[in-house]
């Protein structure tokens, strides 16, 4: 984060230094930031801007069949207006799949920031000598693809090849089924809990090394505990950063797709609909119904626009704001 | 936040490619000169191999084979090149469930003046199900899969048990496995295996779509279908059989173990266990499927597929000429069992399959018992949205099977109607009721 202003620096004292050297053609110049920025604006239109349109316009058209639907000339695509949009919320499957995801963030969420929060501050009060391999050890998960975390942890949960359940077999604890209809929830939240603290932790962590140690100083002159520094001076200052992790996390909650697909075929319990973005797959990639995973993915896309900068204008948007 | 942006990037590409459609695997040569070049979509293993051999003799058609990941990614890609105009190959490999549907997008030629005289070298039910019910013709067939029983014989031998000859000789055997061995079970239902299910409505006589005229019919919650639901949906809830899905490293640790002691499938079972349960060989025994009417056996199918020739293809009378070679030369069959290991569609292939398969190899009986059941197979037709039934199957049986009520299985079939239905009602094609 502190390299971001020295490299303004450098940027402004070359621009600042260019006039003096260059020749004075205003007309060239003018055009040199746009050739510059050139190669990312068409990427960024080519890669994320069409797309964004397609979908969207693809959201308001549908397949029209006629009589049997077989042979050449029985299918065009047609306007469909507000059609599948309206298809997509009365569906019976979208609001459990919505209700599934709040249940899971508000699982997810607290516990994964709790985690990221209170190992960073560990790491930074400074007292353990395996801090950098235990700063490793949490941020590692982060590097496993949700895929592959998934298929660990589906192996760990299936009760014949478990080794989870021999221990708790025999503990005398029984062996749940953790795949099964009370537990999948919290199988699902864990895996991703597992792989998102460590991203969060170092966030958090970076943040606390820019604080001043004459701040802890003078806090521990005035007789104040480890705790209370951790409590008064570290979590407010980071503020910012916890605000901003927040908003990943939401943003990450509302996305959530790799860890129940790929547990899906291993259980019973996860329907084909289970989150808002397992339904526009399935009707995008099994029913070949595209247009209405288009509308669908509209409505994802403006609830998570939403919330994530309604959550920033309730915060007052500190978390994108320099600390000073 | 990275994971933020690749999942964004993901989804933008996943769609972008939709929007641009496929490759350059199109020949765009005409019928000028020099040899005919055809594009061959299949995922079955060796399948180049087999074409070699029509290569080697028909300099005039050259075929290039282009190997797929599977059934559904292979239709997936087909469709976008079917909507964007090009990039779909001469020929393509189609399982028989998809038939339907790839129809429905034009993207099948219809080959009835090539083909249509083929039509007694296979069984009827595979016949049906390449014709769609109507007078057109859309693909020549190429391997059956009829649906068998198999069983752990040193399990049976041990419990003085006899292969089921009917459900009812099933159920009571699975009570039998079950108690003598708590951990032990004769089978599963899966709720993750919905062409499973479909084969064995289409013995008990189900055909869950049908053609009238101009109007479908979707008959998916019919009494047939009901009797299949309410059995397995039984066994289930007194615990005789289990109730987790196939093809998870549970299963399969089951069937290696074993723990699992049955398994209503398929000819191509054999390659299954021995990839799975290794440990097991030499200790299963194949039988036909159990019946609901031991007097006129019947059967269905779990899989196989057919070759068709795609509407963008220049050359259908040449794709034609070697799907027909394919699937009927007996040379060809012959490579199909031996080389490419499937069981070929075709009537008299028997010759092709004199050596039961390796994990097999002590039941010399094996292919009589698998082409006695080939022809017993129970006409079926499948709609243009099996996708969308297949996965309302998924959904529905997945929560009736977690819950182990047999009311929810029957239930569940009125559900899986319903959105079949309204699927077809939504999308515009004339259907009763």
């Amino acid at each position: 984060m502190t390299t971001v202003p020295a490299t303004e620096q450098v940027i402004a004292e070359r621009s600042v230094a260019t006039p003096a050297a260059g020749r004075p053609r205003r007309g060239r110049r003018a055009g040199t930031p746009y050739a510059f920025l050139a190669p990312a604006i068409v990427l960024f239109a080519a890669f994320l801007g069409a797309p964004i349109v397609y979908a969207a316009y693809l959201s308001l058209r549908k397949v029209q069949v006629k009589g049997l639907g077989l042979g050449s000339g029985a299918r065009s695509e047609v306007w469909a207006g507000v059609e599948n949009y309206v298809r997509s919320v009365t569906d019976a499957e979208f609001l459990p799949s919505v209700g599934r995801i709040g249940a899971y963030g508000l699982i997810v969420v607290p516990v994964m920031l709790g985690l990221a929060l209170l190992f960073a501050l560990l790491l930074d009060a400074g007292r353990t000598r395996v801090g950098g391999f235990a700063r490793t050890a949490i941020f590692l998960p982060y590097a496993v693809p949700a895929v592959v975390a998934s298929l660990l942890w589906g192996f760990l949960y299936l009760p014949r090849i478990s080794p989870l359940n021999d221990i708790l077999e025999g503990s005398g604890l029984g062996s749940p089924n953790l795949l099964g209809s009370s537990w999948i929830l919290y199988a699902v939240a864990n895996i991703a809990i597992w792989g998102g603290t460590g991203f969060n932790m170092i966030v958090l962590y970076t943040a606390l090394k820019a604080i001043p140690q004459d701040m802890y100083e003078a806090a521990r002159l005035d007789g104040a505990s480890e705790v209370q520094i951790a409590w008064r001076i570290k979590i407010p200052i980071i503020a910012p950063s916890l605000v901003m992790t927040f908003v990943f996390s939401l943003i990450a909650t509302l996305q959530v797709f790799a860890e129940p697909m790929t547990l899906r075929p291993l259980s019973n319990t996860i329907s084909a609909t289970w989150t808002p973005l397992m339904k526009v797959y399935r009707d995008a990639f099994i029913r070949n119904d595209i247009y209405s995973a288009a509308a669908t993915s509209v409505i994802i896309a403006v609830a998570t626009f939403a919330l994530s900068f309604g959550f920033l204008k309730l915060v007052g948007s500190r978390a994108f704001r320099q600390e000073d | 936040m990275k994971k933020t942006l690749a999942g964004v990037l993901a989804a933008s590409l996943l769609l972008l490619t939709a929007a641009c459609g496929g490759g350059s695997d199109d020949d765009s040569s005409t019928e000028a000169t020099g040899p005919v070049e055809l594009s061959y979509w299949t995922w079955t293993p060796n399948m180049d191999k087999v074409v070699e051999t029509w290569n080697a003799a028909h300099p005039d058609i050259k075929v290039t084979v282009n190997k797929q990941d599977g059934g559904d990614p292979a239709v997936t890609k087909l469709l976008t090149a079917i909507k964007a105009g090009s990039g779909a190959p001469d020929i393509m490999q189609a399982e028989y469930q998809k038939i339907p549907t790839l129809v429905s997008a034009d993207a099948l030629a219809d080959i009835k003046d090539e083909a249509g005289s083929l039509k007694d070298k296979f069984p009827e039910a595979n016949w049906t199900s390449v014709t769609v019910g109507s007078d057109s013709v859309y693909a020549v067939p190429q391997d059956n899969a009829p649906l068998m029983f198999f069983y752990r014989k040193d399990v049976f031998d041990k419990l003085g048990l006899a292969a089921p000859k009917t459900w009812d000789e099933y159920a009571a055997a699975a009570r039998k496995v079950h108690q003598a061995d708590a951990k032990q079970y004769l089978g599963t239902f899966s709720a993750a295996d919905a062409g499973q299910f479909a084969g064995l409505a289409q013995q008990a006589g189900a055909s869950w779509w049908s053609v009238d005229g101009d109007t479908w019919n979707v008959n998916i919650n019919d009494a047939a279908t009901q009797k299949v639901a309410g059995f397995w949906g039984g066994l289930v809830q007194e615990g005789a059989i289990s109730n987790t899905p196939q093809y998870t490293p549970e299963w399969n640790a089951a069937l290696n173990d074993g723990s699992q002691v049955g398994w209503v499938s398929a000819v191509w079972a054999p390659g299954v266990l021995e990839g799975n349960a290794g440990k097991t060989k030499g200790k299963w025994a194949a039988a036909p499927l159990p019946q609901w009417d031991a007097a006129t056996p019947k059967t269905g199918n779990w899989g196989g597929s057919a070759t068709a020739v795609t509407t963008q293809s220049k050359h259908k009378k040449q794709a034609t000429e070697f799907i027909q070679w394919l699937n009927t030369d007996p040379a060809a069959l012959k490579l199909l069992a031996g080389t490419a290991n499937v069981y070929p569609a075709a009537l008299d292939s028997s010759e092709a399959l004199a050596t039961p398969p390796a994990f097999f190899a002590g039941q010399a009986d094996f292919y009589t018992i698998a082409a006695e059941a080939a022809k017993q197979g129970n006409p079926f037709t499948y709609g243009p949205n099996v996708n969308v039934a297949y996965s309302a199957f998924n959904d529905t049986f997945g929560k009736a099977a977690e819950a182990k009520q047999s009311a929810q299985f029957t239930a569940a079939l009125a559900t899986m109607q319903q959105q079949t239905l309204d699927d077809m009602k939504n999308t515009g094609f004339k259907v009763a009721g």
